[in-house]
């Protein structure tokens, strides 16, 4: 269960003088939801699209289920399944020729059930560019998993996803998890990336700044806690007043806002100062840092004046 | 066989669902014949000698230089190649199977247009049946290769319709089909024997039709098929899944290379 289906050592790939991803090496194991972060340019697609077969590496190597995609596309071709951003399909086509289409290249029977499933079972004979954004990208979900493949390319998955349809998508994707599919989910939703990923590697500036758990990302930080408390009488606001731990306050919202390296200390000292001044608590809330704050602090201390890795 | 079956069959209804393909199919070369038959045969009551053939010709045009590049160039600029790589579906399909539909739809609106205009224009009907099929095959096999030729180089839409209307504009004005290419000066002759209508034209004259060719009509048929099987060939060669960071197998002038044939034909006669 836990053998790696995707490793790439040292890969490097060059567009001319462009170097797109510069030397990067990862393992995603299998049954593993891994997540790829990273702002606009920093390689992503690259990556992806080199795990996809699509591109070839300019150097180091890539497997994907023991395949190397440069050598053996055909033999790729059933073992991974892609939902690209961009839906991928003729504007005329239907989910039901779609659904045909696509399985007959891949040798198995339709998966109709599948379209059911996703909520199109209305849809199946509507033509694709009448489709909802959400309807499009269950279709694409549907297409790509219809083979089973072994690993399964998800790029921005839930981008312009009402609530219901982002929800009823990630139930998906942990069942196909659940089910020992491998899941490469490339996103710029923090949130989605934290709440999927077993464990997510952050590129930044073309190299790996980072890889980990969400929990393992976020704790190696600067380690900051927010505890954020609004009282009847705002009786913290008092900027001579001190409280332990405390590295930074702001007050914003009628919310005295503290950033804690111990959350303990500091909540006490809080609580003991309220029943001092005779106020009264209306509400306290401590927060753990996410990974988007742990995203937008090693994308603003990492890069140098030249726009290069420190 | 069953993914080649499913394909050719989702490409055929295309050709018949999306509005633009339906325009370029039937309704635009039915329309144009049918206006021809009641206006041009009044004007030109010769024109209805060679009418048949002339309003078969521009129906092979119609569909496939303006029918099959432009969806070509759309679905590699939106991805649609890309996606078909991953599903594994060959580049032969992507370009093989819009040709065979289109040449499907063709042979449709041909049986419509040589069954109609007996009846309906007093036209004459073809002489030499075998030969008329053969010369349409031809044509409809050697537009289709270029088309597709056109839709593998083309950067975009813009550059496609371009393309394309070098060969539409010359072919409807140079090839015979409104006056006859006798009338032509020589060097216009000599261009205009470097598109494949005109070579159609020829052999339909002198094949099929029972009238004279202006020039061997047999080796108008060679010409037509080694063109095609050339711009087929170059069109697999130079296909290309992406437009993005791709390199081409070769340089898009490679291209016009389908054009040795009828280079050859004005060279030898």
């Amino acid at each position: 269960m836990n053998s790696s289906v995707i490793e790439v050592r040292d890969f490097r790939k060059i567009y001319g003088d462009v170097v797109a991803v510069d030397g990067i090496s990862f393992n995603v194991k299998q049954g593993e939801i891994f997540g790829l972060l990273g702002p606009n340019g920093a390689g992503k697609t690259t990556i992806l699209e080199c795990l996809e077969g699509l591109r070839n590496p300019s150097d180091g190597s890539v497997r994907v289920a023991g395949i190397d995609p440069t050598k053996d596309p055909h033999k790729l071709r059933n073992v991974i399944g892609v939902q690209l951003q961009s839906a991928g399909l003729p504007k005329n086509i239907t989910p039901d020729e779609g659904m045909k289409l696509f399985s007959a290249y891949h040798g198995i029977t339709p998966r109709f059930d599948l379209l059911d499933r996703l909520g199109l079972r209305e849809k199946r004979k509507a033509q694709f560019y009448s489709l909802s954004t959400g309807q499009q990208r269950r279709l694409a979900l549907a297409l790509a998993v219809a083979h089973d493949p072994k690993v399964l390319f998800l790029d921005e998955p839930t981008a312009g996803l009402d609530v219901a349809t982002r929800v009823e998508l990630h139930d998906m994707v942990r069942e196909l998890r659940a089910n020992g599919t491998t899941i490469i989910l490339a996103t710029h939703d923090m949130a989605e990336a934290e709440e999927m990923s077993d464990r997510v590697a952050i590129l930044l500036n073309h190299k790996l700044a980072s890889v980990g758990t969400p929990m393992e990302i976020t704790a190696t930080g600067a380690g900051l806690t927010k505890i954020s408390v609004h009282t009847k009488n705002a009786c913290l606001s008092d900027p001579t007043l001190t409280y332990p731990a405390v590295k930074q306050r702001v007050y914003k919202d009628e919310y005295d806002i503290f950033f804690s390296t111990n959350i303990g200390s500091t909540v006490s000292a809080i609580i003991n100062q309220i029943e001092t001044l005779e106020d009264t608590l209306i509400d306290l809330r401590v927060e753990r840092p996410s990974l988007e704050d742990r995203f937008l602090e090693i994308t603003s201390t990492r890069i140098d004046s030249n726009g290069g890795l420190k | 066989m069953t993914a080649f079956i499913n394909h050719f069959s989702f490409e055929f209804r295309t050709g018949i669902r999306n509005m633009q393909l339906l325009l370029m199919n039937y309704l635009f070369p039915i329309g144009f014949y049918l206006m021809m038959g009641f206006v041009m045969a009044g004007i030109n009551p010769l024109f209805l000698d060679t009418m048949t053939p002339a309003m078969v010709i521009f129906a092979v045009l119609a569909a496939t230089l303006l029918g099959i590049p432009d969806p070509l160039v759309n679905a590699r600029e939106d991805g649609i190649f890309r996606s078909y790589k991953i599903n594994g579906i060959p580049s032969t399909s992507i370009l093989i199977i819009p040709a065979l539909t289109t040449m499907l739809h063709l042979v449709i609106v041909s049986v419509i247009i040589t069954a109609t205009a007996p009846l309906l224009f007093d036209a004459p009907a073809p002489v030499n049946w075998l030969n008329y099929i053969l010369i349409f095959i031809a044509l409809a096999f050697a537009m289709s290769g270029i088309s597709l030729l056109i839709g593998v180089i083309a950067p975009n839409s813009r550059v496609t319709v371009l393309y394309s209307q070098i060969f539409f504009i010359p072919s409807i004005l140079l090839a015979g089909m409104m006056f006859p290419y006798s009338m032509l000066p020589d060097v216009a002759g000599k261009i205009a024997q470097l598109l494949p209508a005109t070579q159609a034209m020829n052999a339909f004259n002198g094949l099929a039709m029972g009238g004279v060719a202006d020039f061997a009509p047999w080796g108008s048929v060679i010409a037509l098929f080694a063109s095609g099987f050339i711009a087929f060939g170059l069109a697999i060669y130079l296909f290309s899944w992406d437009s993005r960071n791709t390199a081409r197998r070769g340089h898009p002038l490679l291209a016009l290379l389908f054009l040795l044939p009828f280079v050859i034909g004005i060279f030898v006669g």
